[in-house]
């Protein structure tokens, strides 16, 4: 029976909080599980350096991911070249993956519109502020490749649990659900949408459960850990694109995990949860349990552990480099993507700017 | 070329059977608009020739109408949506305004949205609450967003074809109220109106009136009534309200010196004073004369018991002009 086929109640675990083994573990291959733990100490690595940039003043707002990254990275790391990643803004972790460089992510959020410009063949859409609203993209996107006949791709949507109490969740997966598109929709339930809990959010006793009412699979995974998260999104993909006698395409996954962080810099957790609380998802920690899970199979020794180390340093040292280097944007480039050719208008408020600028300075516009 | 006689919203329909016969990536969703071709018909016979795939009947939610048709269109597809009033059409607005507007911007011109939003609007068919307003100005407001409002069989054709063609978001909004009321030669063939161009349904000397959409019509017979009192007024239909022909405006106010504008959107910031404020900067030394606007009032949209007195009238309009020609 499938991974996704079970209750929604029933947890798929396959490392435990020790990282022992206690679920099946994924046929992935020695390198990629590796990767994977690269890859979610630099995710880590990343956020920490981020948070620290903006409280230094050096970067604006940032959402941090820190206790995600066994969702993020478990989950991209199962996409395959041809698949669709639609974020919604806290997965610069999963971003990475699908090929967004680091630096671009530092771009966006020190205001460059530049950091949203998707390298060309990377499969991903910028990323959504206004929440849920990305959502109906992903049924959007996946349903346009299935009316051409490409179901071999899948389209992967991420949302947080505050997002299911939005109309759009509820519009964008009953659309999925009756068109049976290719859909993974990935709910990082974090336990909190800035300061207001899960419980507030639905009655229901799990998110995963929603999904009945649309017609697909839903299934609830063990967030912070990464080898089921990439199980059941793997599964989920699988059946997206070759979905079996009696199957439908789309699935809900519910990765349960915790925001360790705050939901921005602009906001202080302490106001509305306590330490014994954060500490006790903590214990969670995807990182250490892959680090065990590695170690204890042989796949991992400190010299590895330090080569992994350094690496990820030098590899955020250097995004972070490469950004702040970036000059300021070429305040012109506002009158540029509006519409594919520019309007009347637009080039009149332009012309206009530029003389302007021309006869005060950047001096004349900058606050700072 | 071979032409047919038809209604506006037959001319939508035509517009809409024309470019997906040219184009197997232009599709149509919306409520009702399949096997029951539209609840004023204005997609009737598409399921039929086009099938289940690009003619969808969508389930009942306009947020998830246009949110999907956003990630279609991302995927470079040509989703023509429709909205089945635009009185529904606002829980549909964040997608509207967050990402439809937004994503060529947003992505530098990676993505783009090629979609056109479809929707019937304005008042006049003693249609019940929530089904007669006008709220251009909300997507004109929009950067990023084309808006336009055809008045004639024939523009709603080329206009429509304009649109989907366009590889930026249009909101096309029908006026319903002459969805039926007349009919007009329109080419059988593929022909395209550009969007951006307004057009002079009249020529005149002594005042400009402008105005669009469901509004010409008692324009043009106002104009027409006019005449015996000796005044000669010219007649600009807008067609695109975003952007905006600003050159022909000014053309035209120029010549006249005055100006009225007619719309049944309400007053308050709407398009009248978008024409106002255009006539200050570009024509104020031609200027005769206040820019008077005849428009709804800026009260809700009555019930339409008494939208006869909210609309502009033919009398309401003469008198307008006869204000702006007498000051």
């Amino acid at each position: 029976m499938s991974v996704l086929q079970r209750d929604p109640q029933d947890q798929v675990q396959v490392l435990d909080e020790n990282g022992a083994v206690v679920g099946e573990v994924p046929d992935i291959d020695d390198e990629t599980l590796v990767e994977m733990y690269r890859n979610m100490r630099l995710a880590r690595h990343f956020d920490t350096r981020a948070v620290s940039l903006q409280r230094q003043g050096r970067m604006g707002t940032y959402p941090p991911l820190s206790g995600q990254e066994g969702a993020q990275i478990g989950s991209a790391t199962a996409l395959e070249d041809d698949d669709w990643m639609v974020p919604s803004y806290r997965e610069h972790g999963a971003a990475m993956i699908r090929g967004l460089p680091l630096k671009q992510t530092l771009l966006y959020w020190m205001g460059h519109e530049k950091g949203n410009e998707m390298p060309e063949g990377a499969n991903i859409l910028p990323p959504a502020v206004p929440i849920a609203s990305q959502i109906p993209h992903a049924t959007g996107a996946a349903w346009a490749n299935k009316l051409r006949g490409e179901t071999d791709t899948g389209v992967l949507c991420y949302f947080g649990d505050g997002a299911t109490s939005e109309g759009d969740f509820h519009e964008a997966l009953n659309f999925a659900g009756v068109f049976d598109t290719p859909n993974v929709f990935f709910c990082n339930n974090n336990q909190w949408a800035i300061s207001v809990p899960r419980e507030r959010q639905t009655a229901a006793e799990t998110i995963a459960q929603k999904a009945t009412a649309y017609g697909m699979d839903g299934v609830q995974v063990d967030g912070m850990d990464p080898l089921a998260v990439y199980s059941v999104t793997e599964a989920a993909l699988e059946k997206a694109k070759n979905p079996g006698e009696g199957e439908t395409r789309p699935t809900l996954i519910e990765a349960v995990q915790y925001r360790f962080g705050a939901h921005t810099t602009a906001d202080d957790p302490t106001v509305y949860r306590d330490d014994e609380e954060v500490e006790r998802w903590k214990a969670k920690d995807p990182i250490p349990r892959m680090e065990t899970f590695l170690r204890e199979t042989g796949r991992l020794d400190d010299e590895k552990y330090d080569a992994i180390q350094t690496d990820i340093e030098e590899t955020v040292a250097d995004a972070i480099e490469a950004a702040e280097s970036d000059p300021r944007p070429d305040p012109t480039e506002m009158f540029e993507y509006a519409y594919a050719e520019q309007t009347p208008e637009i080039r009149a408020q332009r012309e206009e700017f530029e003389a302007l600028r021309e006869k005060v300075g950047d001096e004349g516009f900058l606050r700072e | 070329m071979s032409e047919q006689n038809l209604t506006i919203v037959q001319a939508v329909r035509d517009g809409l059977y024309t470019e997906m016969n040219l184009d197997d990536e232009v599709l149509v969703m919306g409520e009702d608009v399949g096997k029951n071709g539209g609840v004023f018909r204005a997609t009737e016979g598409l399921w039929d020739e086009f099938g289940d795939d690009r003619v969808i009947d969508t389930p009942l939610a306009e947020s998830g109408i246009v949110g999907t048709a956003v990630g279609m269109a991302a995927m470079g597809l040509k989703p023509v949506p429709e909205i089945q009033f635009s009185g529904f059409m606002y829980p549909g607005y964040d997608q509207i305004v967050s990402h439809m507007s937004r994503f060529r911007t947003r992505t530098r011109g990676r993505y783009t949205l090629p979609m056109v939003l479809r929707a019937p609007y304005g008042g006049g068919i003693r249609a019940p609450e929530s089904h007669s307003e006008s709220k251009e100005m909300f997507y004109a407001h929009e950067a990023g967003l084309k808006v336009v409002i055809p008045s004639t069989p024939y523009d709603t054709k080329g206009l429509l074809i304009s649109a989907i063609r366009d590889p930026d978001p249009v909101i096309f909004l029908e006026p319903k109220l002459i969805y039926r009321a007349f009919r007009g030669e329109v080419p059988e063939e593929d022909y395209t109106v550009p969007i951006g161009e307004a057009a002079v349904r009249r020529e005149g000397t002594d005042v400009s009136v402008f105005t669009y959409g469901a509004m010409t019509r008692p324009t043009l017979e106002a104009v027409e009534n006019l005449e015996e009192e000796g005044i000669d007024a010219e007649v600009v239909d807008i067609r695109t309200i975003s952007p905006l022909d600003r050159e022909t405006v000014v053309e035209s106010f120029k010549k006249t010196g005055r100006a009225v504008v007619v719309h049944e959107a309400p007053k308050n910031g709407g398009f009248g004073a978008e024409i106002t404020a255009t006539i200050q900067e570009e024509a104020l030394l031609y200027q005769e004369a206040p820019v008077k606007r005849v428009a709804g009032y800026d009260v809700p949209y009555p019930l339409y018991a008494l939208e006869d007195y909210y609309l502009p009238s033919v009398a309401r309009v003469e008198e307008g002009i006869r204000e702006a020609v007498d000051f």
